[in-house]
């Protein structure tokens, strides 16, 4: 079979231009070279849908940010993925710093950023009661708000499959050759065909653009480390907090995530690797280090966890966006570091209008615009979980203690539409293995239900596919 | 809902001995939920011997220990319901619980106990850097994929943390043929039990690498070695001292921690050096009603420690169920000079029997002297040849001492070296 699209990596960009393209009568497959989505930069960075004036007016990056943030409370209404706007601040420690945050607000405005608003010290300790004592002032953006990057991946691939894309897993794109009918993209699954490519590779974009020839793309991967601590600690911050940016991005931040956990970093370090996510001991150091000087009372004693993420930023400093120039219809979408998680929805359109030049969209008729909200027996009152347990008796077993959640909900992640295939896939759909024992107690009951759905034995199960096995042979 | 005297929350050897103590006790109605599908604990895990010196005298391995307390259960009417977790002590020590079975249950219960044990401190509590590949877990999970469901979690181990769990996993993994290269401690000294040591690491020749950590953790998919230093006596890894050592599995057994969800949503204060709940002598909580016992108060070294404390647990919720508990003014307890916590942390002043204080020690110590006082006056005192932070210590206090103590004046337990 021949496809009309295929889009290459399942990352944040590539699962909401999978899942715009499936409101169309097209065969679209969506290409992935893990074991699951949301694989590369989108499981590891802020989780920020940010206002949009960082970016200079007139670039990719301001217009689609302030179009993606606008569009997002909606999308994820839709999509059933957490969403909270709960606004940011750009704090000021200094005189200069005032100054910056003018020119931020400026900025903001003329690229049409809603909700914003320079505040005073006292208003500062109001709404934000652990900011630092030698913060003097901030830049309030109340359209800002925080979103799960790899929920809202998951829930648009799913919604996309439901809508009759294929996903197709462990794809990796070898070589990409031209006939007549289009494109022969030879893969680790075999050869596939397709007459558009849509380039959302992430770090990967530039290599997949040069197997057609186009070395325009420019990409220097830059790392961002992170800690992420207990919820108990979850509501240090109330808003997104922001130090003043440099020219390696937006500093350090402190935040609640959507889940109530307290995330503080990115690092921003230039490195050769594309995918070297280790963390480093300088880097922790320096996350702890900066965010005190937002927050006093941040400790690293709080922390569950520690990632990094590695950016693709690309050296013209905007996201790049287009047809190639080297081959007719391979569209690149490149470059997408922050703030790609905010502008996603709007490059999904962006990207769909632009395919719309060459081919016809024609609305299918049975789209599904909803995607149904996973059951979530944290969530419940006591009513709806008997209720829950009576109709399936999987809902009452817990097998996650730190976070309840119960094994009917790992079976319904792995039963879903480009569902769990591996420990780490369950535990981003469910959350089982996320809370403070961090699958000690679970890591192995999940093993086994994961290798009883997907009828294997259980030392195939995987941690995050390719080599990362969890167990081996019998014992003896 | 359903109504019964006691609810014992956790069915592991803190449970099943806070249970039987209190049927023994006289109380009629008990109910005991688990959250595995058998009782036991994590002694069904446990499958090398060592239990039951001290309460039974004998050797026994963990499921037989278990397997003991289970006996005596099924011989009563105790009502056992496994797979079934407890979501919420409300503050009229109702019991909220789900099962595939029941569904729901509301459980109200005159007294509770709390046994629900602890958990490994897992690997982001250490913030070590590098990877996120497999093959980096806890001792105990490591523990369960071998001794449960029978599996090799790997064949190149590095062990970090000294603790008990992890020198019985270091002789585990050489049994079933995998290479354990070496235990790194951060401390200068072990967590663990000296026979666990000399039997599980010294026969074996494993080396035990004191005043080491691990700094990273390297790897893609699955873990390719880590990065080991010497620190310094601040704890700090000593720049120059790296070692790389190649292994697939790094096990971590770092730290035991109080599993106390549940107390805590119940608005139980925690002491902050055992993150267990506060007690008295029957171990019953700042919450009238509700007593804790086992890891869940203070991680033990040893089972039959737990099976002790439990039985005062079980028989303090029997006394306060049938009325007869003394509750009132109390003396508290406070560990100094070396002393890291007591526990129970207060004292009624007309308890009804002698009391013993447990407690443990913040270094090693060699000839030292424990002293207890009150108001400048020394209670007792004991000489003891070693003392060390991976074994509890007690002294005893009798009841015919305590009587005489002011009520809210302050026992202070310390180490003379």
């Amino acid at each position: 079979m021949t496809y009309d699209v295929a889009i290459v990596g399942a990352g944040v960009v590539g699962g909401l231009i999978a899942r715009e393209l499936s409101r169309y009568e097209l065969n679209v497959a969506l290409l992935e070279k893990c074991n699951d989505v949301a694989m590369g930069t989108t499981k590891a960075n802020s989780a920020i849908v940010h206002g949009g004036f960082d970016a200079q007016n007139g670039t990719l990056k301001a217009e689609l940010n302030v179009k993606g943030t606008a569009m997002m409370p909606e999308l994820c209404k839709k999509l059933s993925v957490p969403f909270k706007n709960n606004g940011s601040i750009v704090v000021a420690f200094s005189d200069s710093e005032t100054e910056h945050i003018k020119v931020l607000y400026e900025r903001g405005v003329k690229n049409g950023v809603p909700g914003l608003s320079v505040i005073d010290q006292a208003e500062l300790r109001r709404i934000e009661p652990n900011i630092s004592d030698k913060a003097v002032g901030a830049l309030l953006c109340e359209s800002a708000g925080i979103v799960c990057p790899y929920e809202l991946t998951i829930a648009a691939v799913e919604n996309a499959v439901t809508n009759g894309v294929e996903f197709l897993r462990n794809c990796d794109v070898e070589a990409i050759t031209e006939n007549a009918d289009g494109y022969v993209l030879s893969t680790s699954l075999g050869d596939i065909n397709a007459k558009y490519i849509i380039n959302a590779a992430g770090n990967f974009s530039d290599d997949l653009a040069r197997m057609v020839g186009d070395d325009s793309i420019q990409l220097i991967p830059r790392k961002g480390e992170y800690y992420l601590l207990d919820k108990s600690v979850g509501n240090l911050a109330v808003h997104t907090i922001f130090q003043c940016p440099n020219e390696m991005g937006k500093g350090i931040l402190v935040t609640p995530t959507v889940d109530g956990n307290l995330l503080i970093g990115p690092t921003a370090v230039n490195q050769d690797s594309k995918d070297d996510t280790d963390t480093t001991p300088a880097g922790l150091k320096e996350i702890v280090e900066k965010a005190l000087k937002s927050v006093p009372v941040v400790s690293a004693r709080n922390a569950i966890t520690s990632f990094a993420g590695v950016r693709a930023h690309p050296t013209n400093d905007d996201f790049i966006i287009g047809w190639c120039e080297k081959s007719a219809n391979f569209l690149n979408v490149a470059g997408i570091e922050s703030p790609g998680l905010s502008s996603a929805p709007a490059i999904a359109v962006f990207v769909r209008d632009i395919l719309g030049e060459k081919v016809e969209l024609k609305e299918k008729a049975n789209f599904v615009e909803t995607r149904e909200e996973p059951v979530r027996f944290r969530h419940m009152n006591d009513e709806e979980r008997a209720e829950l347990i009576k109709k399936n008796p999987a809902y009452g077993r817990i097998v996650c203690r730190c976070e309840t959640i119960t094994e009917g909900e790992i079976i319904d992640a792995i039963k879903a539409p480009a569902g769990a295939r591996d420990v780490d896939g369950v535990k981003r759909r469910t959350r089982a293995g996320m809370g403070r024992c961090q699958g000690g107690f679970c890591g192995s009951k999940v093993v086994e239900i994961l290798a009883r759905e997907l009828g294997v034995n259980m030392n195939e199960i995987t941690k995050f596919g390719g080599d990362s096995k969890i167990i081996y042979e019998r014992t003896k | 809902m359903l109504n019964f005297d006691l609810a014992v929350v956790g069915g592991g050897p803190a449970g099943m001995a806070a249970a039987l103590k209190a049927r023994e006790s006289g109380i009629e109605k008990i109910i005991v939920l688990e959250r595995a599908e058998t009782l036991g604990g994590i002694l069904e895990q446990c499958i090398h011997t060592g239990f039951g010196l001290h309460y039974f005298g004998e050797e026994l391995s963990g499921p037989e220990y278990a397997g003991r307390f289970m006996k005596l259960l099924a011989d009563t009417d105790i009502v056992v319901k496994t797979d079934t977790m407890v979501l919420d002590i409300a503050s009229d020590n109702t019991v909220t619980a789900v099962n595939k079975k029941d569904g729901l249950l509301k459980i109200n219960a005159k007294a509770v106990v709390l046994a629900m044990g602890c958990r490994e401190r897992p690997r982001g509590a250490l913030s070590i850097a590098g990877c996120r590949t497999s093959g980096i877990m806890t001792a105990g999970t490591a523990q369960k994929y071998v001794n449960i469901d029978g599996y090799m979690p790997g064949h190149e181990v590095v062990i970090l943390g000294s603790g008990d769990i992890g020198l019985i996993m270091a002789r585990r993994m050489t049994l079933e043929g995998a290479k354990v290269k070496m235990v790194c401690e951060l401390m200068p000294y072990s967590g663990g039990l000296t026979r666990n040591i000399v039997q599980c690491l010294d026969d074996f020749g494993i080396p035990l690498k004191l005043s080491c950590t691990v700094v990273a953790t390297h790897g893609k998919d699955r873990l390719e070695g880590v990065t080991i230093a010497k620190v310094d006596d601040k704890l700090q890894p000593i720049p120059g001292t790296e070692e790389y050592v190649p292994c697939d599995t790094l096990m971590l057994s770092v730290g035991l921690i109080p599993e106390n969800e549940l107390s805590k949503n119940a608005g139980l204060e925690l002491d902050r050096v055992t993150n267990g709940p506060r007690v008295d002598e029957y171990r019953e909580t700042e919450q009238k009603g509700v007593f804790a016992c086992g890891n869940v108060l203070q991680v033990h070294d040893l089972v039959d420690y737990v099976t002790e404390e439990s039985q005062i647990a079980g028989l303090g919720a029997a006394k306060y169920i049938k009325g007869e508990k003394v509750t009132g003014k109390c003396v508290y307890t406070e560990g100094i000079n070396g002393v890291r916590y007591i526990v129970p942390q207060r004292i009624n002043c007309e308890t009804d029997a002698d009391v013993k204080l447990y407690f443990r020690v913040g270094a090693v110590y060699n000839n030292a002297k424990i002293v207890v006082e009150c108001n400048g006056n020394e209670i007792l005192s004991k000489k003891k040849k070693k003392l060390c932070p991976g074994e509890m210590e007690y002294v005893t206090l009798k009841q015919s001492v305590i009587s005489t103590l002011p009520a809210d004046s302050k026992i202070i337990v310390r180490v003379e070296a």
